[in-house]
């Protein structure tokens, strides 16, 4: 069951996307992050959405993969579009009881689901396509540049790539404890949700004891293998941005350019507003 | 080691230690009155019970702790000195006995990486290390996998290869195989023989398993903070009676030759080994 998680998931196909500068893949998502918020009508949509079918097909990522971390938001989705869909007030096109749908309210619940399955999508692609440690190697460097963390970014990104590691390690760990507890006699599947929680107990008290013990235990081996902290540190692998990286960074300013032409676009696409 | 003169690696000079508590009645006293050293390219066995202060010992050879009392010289630098303290631990690698504990990256390649990195080394100098490393302990074939899918056994020998490539001159075990089962005990033992006969590295073996250090140039017995015995193998191991009363074991076959003296045979104490068994019954 523990190893559904799919946090942080890497999809190596070596593709183009993959082999890009971890950096260049952040500022990209950045951008298109940013972009996404400053789309206001269908057409910027329709743009949008070509870019993630070409990043998606260079990627060589099988579109169901995709999907499926749209599936874990669904409830999210679901929820921002019903709001939406109801408590904006304008014209009236249909009456639900009380709850009246208006035709504002079509349009912004259409927008919100549309930039969420999006943010989504973006997102996950730079995910899939960047390993963990490549990702914190790349947001070490992009920290650099934001006032008042930047005198934390080596700790923070050290931080991060100890959560990585860590991971599997205590994930086998809580499925041991599990076991342990199960065969104790603990019941971990009846029950209502609240006796559920508490159930979970005699499995996290261990779990936190020895996730501290190790956490201790790794802090003295790292001093022991001379760690103290980013200055004078230096690095095997440097980041390095390649010609494949300068394209992309003229790709990206194409779209940039692209979908602030969409936002002057006044022919209405569908919607008569 | 025969010929040239012998050069001190470490000395431990009166060392007393002590875990302090909230009162004179809760401070611990773990190590008391310590004296001893180690010669370069020696490759010492420290053997003791639990409680008996030998993690302790361990991290004072690396300057992770401090001396209450006295000094733990290291290359001919004191422990005490903070200027030092990262030339001391650089000197006197360590390997501790959980692996996957001591491992901080996600891949193999990286981890090794690790210390050379902290020391500053250039990145082209620290590629070269790494695969020097990860040649010695024999896990090439793995430098791009993720830690939490190798054995124990292979993960020990990834930690031994982070501490190989910051270039040490001397490398402390705690306990090693003790989280290892018996074929990732081996895998680690040979690794370390191999560390101190091919490349002269002093090793400083910390284990409560004798059988390991049936082979070193010299055992030190520690029991409740204090060297208790001290001299080769063969000496230590046939105080048959001493060793048990202090809760440690004696290698299977030297306990037999104890036993056979015991029941009246005229045979060696000495013998460590099945061969040397053999050889004294078949005689």
């Amino acid at each position: 069951m523990l190893k559904d998680v799919t946090i942080g998931q890497f999809y190596p196909t070596g593709s183009v996307i993959h082999k890009l500068d971890p950096r260049t893949k952040l500022l990209f998502t950045t951008a298109y992050i940013v972009m996404l918020f400053c789309i206001n009508n269908l057409w910027g949509y329709l743009a949008t959405f070509l870019v993630l079918v070409v990043v998606t097909l260079i990627s060589k990522i099988p579109v169901g993969y995709i999907i499926r971390g749209i599936k874990g938001l669904v409830l999210i989705i679901l929820l921002t579009v019903t709001l939406n869909l109801f408590m904006t007030p304008g014209n009236v096109i249909a009456s639900l009881g009380p709850f009246n749908i208006t035709l504002e309210g079509l349009k912004i619940a259409t927008f919100m689901a549309l930039r969420l399955i999006f943010l989504i999508v973006g997102t996950s692609i730079m995910t899939l396509t960047t390993s963990p440690l490549d990702l914190t190697d790349g947001m070490e460097w992009c920290m650099r540049f934001i006032p008042f963390v930047r005198r934390y970014a080596h700790e923070l990104s050290m931080m991060m790539s100890i959560a990585l590691r860590f991971i599997p390690t205590l994930m086998e760990e809580t499925d041991r404890i599990m076991k342990a507890q199960k065969a104790r006699g603990a019941n971990f599947e009846t029950g209502n949700i609240i006796s559920r929680a508490k159930n979970l107990i005699p499995i996290l008290i261990p779990l936190f004891i020895s996730a501290f013990r190790r956490a201790d235990e790794l802090a003295t081996a790292m001093e022991a293998r001379c760690y103290r902290g980013g200055e004078n540190r230096t690095r095997m692998n440097q980041l390095i941005f390649e010609n494949r990286d300068r394209v992309s960074f003229v790709l990206m300013f194409m779209m940039i350019g692209g979908l602030i032409l969409t936002t002057m676009i006044k022919m209405p696409l569908i919607f008569p507003i | 080691m025969t010929m040239e003169q012998k050069v001190k690696m470490i000395e431990v000079r009166d060392v007393q230690f002590v875990y302090p508590g909230n009162n004179e009645n809760e401070s611990v006293n773990a190590l008391s009155g310590v004296n001893f050293h180690i010669d370069k390219g020696e490759f010492v066995g420290i053997i003791g019970h639990n409680g008996s202060g030998k993690s302790t010992l361990s991290k004072l050879l690396n300057a992770i702790i401090f001396p209450t009392k006295g000094d733990v010289i290291v290359n001919g630098l004191n422990t005490k000195d903070h200027e030092h303290l990262w030339d001391i631990r650089q000197t006197a690698g360590m390997v501790f006995q959980n692996p996957d504990n001591q491992l901080v990256a996600t891949i193999v390649e990286d981890d090794v990486a690790f210390g050379p990195e902290n020391l500053g080394v250039p990145s082209l100098e620290i590629r070269e290390r790494v695969d020097r490393a990860l040649a010695t302990v024999e896990m090439q074939a793995y430098a791009h996998q993720k830690p939490h899918q190798l054995s124990g056994g292979q993960k020990q020998r990834v930690a031994i290869a982070g501490i190989l490539a910051m270039e040490p001159e001397c490398i402390i075990f705690d306990e090693p195989t003790a989280m290892l089962d018996p074929s990732g005990r081996r895998e680690v033992m040979e690794t370390i023989k191999k560390l101190n006969r091919d490349k002269n590295m002093t090793v400083i073996h910390i284990t409560h398993y004798m059988s390991e250090i049936i082979n070193a140039d010299r055992i030190i017995v520690l029991d409740q903070g204090k060297i208790v015995m001290e001299g080769s193998p063969e000496s230590i191991f046939k105080n048959v009676r001493a060793l048990k009363k202090i809760g440690l074991d004696v290698p299977q076959m030297t306990e037999l030759a104890y036993e056979l003296r015991n029941a009246g045979m005229d045979i060696r104490d000495n013998i460590l080994s099945i061969d040397e068994m053999v050889d004294a019954l078949c005689r």
